[in-house]
């Protein structure tokens, strides 16, 4: 059986901390340069181009692309033949604070969300799913929260049909307005549970799908026609892409969640 | 596009809409600094700066790489000062600058004090951490990001979201 040891896991979430934060994702920043070819008003190219200048300043000067550096979300795809020597929570939480120090990141976490107290560098949300093999792919995804805020679940009627479905998803974005940094990538989760279709939400931001289906397409259209556009100055482009992910659920309910990203949407993988 | 130096009297002659470049002297203050601060106004004590004249930056910046003055230092959702901005303004801020809208209230208590707020490039921290000269805490050091922050900015670039008259963009 292959065996991983913590230490070696600690090392690469902390890497992955400093690259997720520094370098935007190619396939976001392509969304991007598409979409300032499309737009044609000047207030919402200029808006675009500070964004594309901005990945690469802190690309180029080591600096974290927005100073909200999130609270970090690790998605792990475990595989079932694979054994870790030492504790792979401690692993992950202490890649974070590690990495989190070494990039010159900001402290953007309470450990109390009561008491609050000075923000600190611990701290994670952590998703495992066990997979086939022996390897480990670790995603770590910050999250800001000027966009986690304006995340939203509704459990609709099962009789509700895609039209509610559509106007539910357009009104969350059309209330989180110009507050979390349009162009947009939204994600959605349909069906599961509550807590899942909120899981399903945050997996669509992670780019595993490139294929828009039909309704991704029109919810694009329904979105980009609130013209928020981006930083608000309105224009063509108030999201960059939509994807939902769905799962099974039943037969009295209608779980239909929605987490919103920033234009900056980060994330970084490696696989061990 | 204008550079600016600004007064209440310069501020009262600019235009939603209008870009220009700021020099001078902001101060960061974010949630929890803003709960502070109207805690301090409502008890009628004094605040830890003087809040007259000023120009408030809704920002927790990122820690300064070595050699750098300051780190990533974009503006964080305006929305959540709503409900202390009023008390602000009162309290004689001259202005605001921040991202995303701002709420009916907020919008009576700009014209009503001759205030302004403005919008700055949301979401590109880094690209704005060059017009950034100097940054010294000076309150509420406690709250490490969070804490009041002292920055000397040189054409730091705005667009005005709400003017003086109340008339917005956003």
């Amino acid at each position: 059986m292959k065996t991983i040891s913590a230490s070696k896991i600690k090392e690469k979430v902390s890497d992955l901390c400093i690259k997720a934060n520094l370098f935007l994702p190619l396939d976001v920043l392509k969304l991007l340069k598409n979409a300032r070819r499309r737009e044609t008003s000047q207030s919402a190219r200029s808006a675009l181009d500070a964004i594309i200048t901005n990945a690469a300043v802190a690309r180029r000067q080591k600096l974290a692309i927005c100073q909200d550096t999130g609270l970090p979300v690790v998605f792990l795809e475990l595989g079932q033949d694979l054994r870790i020597r030492g504790s792979l929570k401690q692993a992950i939480y202490q890649g974070v604070e590690s990495g989190y120090r070494r990039g010159y990141l900001r402290e953007s976490v309470v450990t109390d969300p009561v008491s609050r107290g000075k923000p600190v560098y611990r701290g994670a949300v952590i998703h495992t799913e066990i997979v086939k093999g022996n390897r480990l792919k670790i995603t770590l995804m910050p999250k800001g929260f000027g966009c986690e805020n304006k995340s939203q679940l509704v459990m609709l009627s099962p009789t509700a049909g895609v039209n509610q479905i559509k106007e539910f998803i357009v009104g969350a974005v059309r209330k989180a307005g110009a507050d979390a940094c349009p162009p947009y990538i939204i994600g959605v989760g349909i069906g599961g549970t509550a807590d899942y279709a909120c899981l399903l939400a945050k997996i669509a931001l992670l780019g595993r799908r490139t294929r828009s289906s039909r309704l991704e397409k029109e919810l694009l259209k329904g979105i980009n026609r609130l013209k928020i556009g981006p930083m608000g100055m309105g224009g063509k482009t108030t999201a960059l892409t939509v994807v939902v992910e769905s799962a099974p659920t039943h037969i009295a309910g209608l779980p239909v969640a929605v987490n919103i990203s920033c234009h900056a949407l980060r994330r970084a993988s490696t696989v061990l | 596009m204008r550079k600016l130096q600004l007064s209440r009297k310069v501020c009262g002659g600019l235009n939603a809409g209008e870009r220009l470049k700021l020099s001078g002297v902001i101060y960061t203050a974010r949630d929890q600094a803003h709960c502070r601060l109207a805690k301090a106004i409502r008890a009628g004590r004094k605040t830890p700066i003087d809040l007259r004249e000023k120009i408030i930056y809704y920002c927790g910046p990122a820690k300064a790489p070595k050699g750098r003055v300051i780190g990533s230092c974009g503006p964080t959702t305006s929305s959540r000062m709503d409900e202390f901005t009023p008390l602000l303004l009162k309290a004689g801020i001259l202005g605001m600058i921040g991202k995303g809208g701002r709420s009916p209230g907020v919008v009576r208590a700009i014209k009503r004090n001759k205030g302004i707020y403005f919008l700055t490039f949301a979401g590109c921290g880094a690209l704005l951490a060059k017009y950034v000269r100097s940054a010294t805490p000076v309150a509420y050091k406690d709250l490490g990001p969070e804490a009041i922050y002292r920055l000397e900015v040189r054409d730091f670039p705005l667009i005005v979201g709400v003017d003086s008259k109340g008339k917005r963009i956003i």
